[in-house]
């Protein structure tokens, strides 16, 4: 399987300790437990007229998640000196964002296109670049995929897809 | 025996053309999302959700429980094939499996993954047909203050029995319930943690979250291996079958006593990834070739497979009978009975018994259909698995953006599963949990709801969560089980605990 476009190299350079990301989520987790706080006792997190309000339940949560957030905060920052561990390192890095940015780029595309024509241009485009197909292969794959889908979809389910901004599908009629 | 008529009814209902030909369809299409990366027993039921909107619902849920079957089949087989654990659950049959694969005897190991898992889901099945009315007919009696406890031991279960920091499995959960807050308040009207986005006002949808989570972050992560199959291929006939089966009732032990592990720790949550360890480790304590475990052992294949499929089984008994899911998958189930007008819940064994007994009916049916899909088509799955990862993966990608697309037909979902894919690969090289931050995102309303109801009726006193015997009785277990890693603690202090070779190798889920 010679496909596969990054496989000859697999040492890379470390990119990020895992206890960084780490200490970034944690405090990440830690605010998002004090907006919902916050939040919560802007709706009222006390006892209104007819029993416990509606900031209530999402208080404790917030309460609960800041804290263990924390905790876990304090964990890490112990672990600097002794968790060598890495989180990512530079051709992992390439490898996932060589899916995560056409796949961006992929729903970015659906917004003009619809589902179909997008999929179909997405399938062939990502075995020509990364899979390094020959375009008539990857054409045809991308648009006999889309094809199944458009049939299932559409006509034995009835489930319509979105069609996008400019429908360029327009004229089959669904 | 109120039960066995009651099945034969279920028999009935579920045995029409229709619903036996859905049968097999979900199992193929459950052991094709068993099989392929990136698409598993959650996100795959989530995926195919709203295109059984159309159906019957009990034609509807005969369908996607059998494309759970399908995909715990399908688990086996890229452990054994591939070394590549499809669920977390697969991990402890890699053991073995691939060992065995590995000296040419995958047919052997194949056999007896797929009959151990076959019977370990029917004894749990036969667990469910009698235990699950009782415990439906005693929880009749739950008032708001019981139902919120045996919601807290359902989350404390996660940090009990889960591996890992404890405090992340707690931040998921929290993180769940906050994502389930999102939208308008269910008591009140009020809109909740919108920010004034009026997107935001339907709040996250599980499945949207389910897609995300363990479709694209399964991807990112396989995508950032560089994944390069290498199987082992397989041949399956009715020769090896027939010889692997008369080799089986030597383990006759193993498999009752694994089935037995399976069922009770099923019915706790993000049980089966802990049965299938125990009950590998204690069948490698108990049998005569203990020792031999490890380098292709077959009894080291049946033990966690028998013990996962009963776990798995078993975690749809709380589901059927309190509302209360076990597993992600069957958490999605549970979304799916919600949509169709479906309330889970004790009520449900009388308000709706035909489609109660119509399932545990297809269950029954299900896995014997799935036994022999499996075993006369492995070749075709395994096949799959060598097509190119740059052909399945944009293929995947594809699939998972349709299926968020479909469950309210908003753009904004493809977006949110993109965010949520990204999460579940930082999460999951993190070491967070993400069943139990499902299993919030899901129960989330239902818990609060229980919960305000309780301190409505006590007037805001959390006493009441020890009010009389019952509800003591499980406010107390669930503090046991989330003061467990402490306890553990302490007791390792006065006692010098046994070393757990198995722990390393088992995954967080």
């Amino acid at each position: 399987m010679a496909h596969e476009s990054s496989s000859e190299d697999p040492q890379g350079r470390p990119l990020l300790r895992n206890v960084t990301v780490d200490t970034v989520v944690a405090a990440c987790l830690v605010l998002i437990g004090v907006v919902v706080m916050v939040e919560a006792r802007r709706l009222g997190a006390g006892w209104g007229s007819d029993g416990p309000g509606s900031g209530y339940f999402p208080f404790y949560i917030g309460l609960i998640l800041s804290v263990c957030g924390a905790a876990i905060f304090v964990q890490s920052l112990r672990a600097r000196a002794t968790d060598e561990q890495v989180f990512v390192d530079s051709v992992q890095l390439k490898r996932v964002l060589s899916v995560l940015l056409p796949s961006a780029l992929y729903v970015g595309v659906i917004m003009l296109l619809g589902l179909y024509v997008a999929s179909a241009l997405f399938i062939a485009l990502f075995m020509i670049v990364l899979g390094k197909y020959s375009v008539l292969k990857s054409v045809v794959i991308g648009v006999a995929v889309n094809i199944l889908f458009f049939a299932m979809f559409e006509i034995w389910f009835k489930v319509p897809l979105y069609k996008g901004a400019l429908d360029p599908l327009g004229f089959l009629g669904y | 025996m109120d039960e066995i008529g009651s099945l034969m009814h279920g028999f009935a209902v579920v045995l029409t053309p229709m619903n036996i030909s859905l049968m097999f369809i979900g199992v193929i299409l459950g052991v094709l999302i068993g099989v392929l990366p990136g698409l598993g027993g959650a996100n795959g039921v989530a995926i195919l959700l709203p295109l059984t909107f159309a159906m019957p619902p009990t034609s509807a849920i005969v369908m996607l429980s059998c494309i759970y079957w399908g995909a715990l089949f399908g688990g086996a087989i890229t452990s054994i094939l591939f070394n590549i654990p499809g669920e977390p659950w697969s991990v402890a049959t890699t053991f073995d499996g691939y060992p065995l694969a590995q000296k040419g005897r995958a047919g052997e190991a194949l056999t007896a993954a797929f009959t151990s898992s076959f019977i370990g889901a029917f004894v749990a099945v036969l667990m469910i047909t009698f235990l699950a009315p009782l415990v439906a007919r005693f929880a009749l009696k739950f008032g708001a203050p019981e139902f919120f406890a045996v919601y807290l031991l359902t989350f404390c279960s996660f940090v009990g029995m889960g591996k890992g920091n404890p405090f992340k499995i707690v931040v998921a959960m929290t993180l769940g319930f906050a994502l389930a807050a999102v939208g308008m308040d269910t008591v009140t009207g009020q809109l909740r943690l919108t920010f004034g986005l009026t997107e935001l006002m339907r709040g996250f949808d599980f499945l949207i979250a389910v897609i995300g989570l363990f479709g694209i972050g399964e991807i990112l992560l396989s995508m950032e291996e560089g994944l390069n199959f290498s199987g082992k291929s397989a041949r399956i006939n009715a020769k090896v079958v027939w010889q692997t089966w008369k080799t089986l009732p030597q383990y006759w032990a193993t498999s009752v006593r694994s089935s037995l592990v399976g069922i009770w720790m099923g019915i706790t949550p993000g049980g089966a990834t802990p049965a299938s360890f125990m009950s590998y480790g204690l069948a490698k304590k108990f049998s005569r070739n203990g020792s031999k475990f490890g380098t292709g052992e077959v009894e080291g294949v049946v033990a966690p497979e028998t013990a996962a499929h009963a776990a798995g089984t078993s975690a749809l008994l709380p589901m059927l009978a309190l509302g209360i899911p076990g597993s992600p998958t069957a958490a999605v189930l549970l979304g799916g009975l919600l949509i169709w007008g479906l309330q889970p819940g004790p009520l449900l064994f009388v308000e709706q018994k035909e489609f109660v007994w119509g399932l545990i009916a297809s269950m029954y049916l299900g896995n014997l259909v799935g036994l022999i899909v499996v075993l006369s088509t492995v070749p075709l799955f395994a096949s799959i698995l060598r097509i190119p990862f740059s052909i399945i993966a944009p293929v995947i990608i594809v699939i998972c953006a349709i299926g968020s697309y479909t469950v309210h037909n908003a753009m904004l979902d493809i977006w949110l599963m993109l965010v949520f894919g990204v999460m579940g690969y930082v999460f999951k090289k993190l070491d967070y949990p993400l069943a139990p931050l499902v299993l919030a995102l899901v129960l989330g309303d239902k818990a609060e709801d229980s919960f305000r109801q309780a301190m409505l009726m006590s007037q805001g006193e959390v006493s009441i969560m020890w009010a009389n015997p019952l509800v003591g009785t499980i406010t107390t277990l669930a503090m046991l089980m989330l003061f467990w890693p402490l306890i553990a603690k302490l007791i390792a202090l006065v006692r010098t605990p046994k070393v757990d070779e198995l722990a390393a190798h088992r995954p967080v889920d």
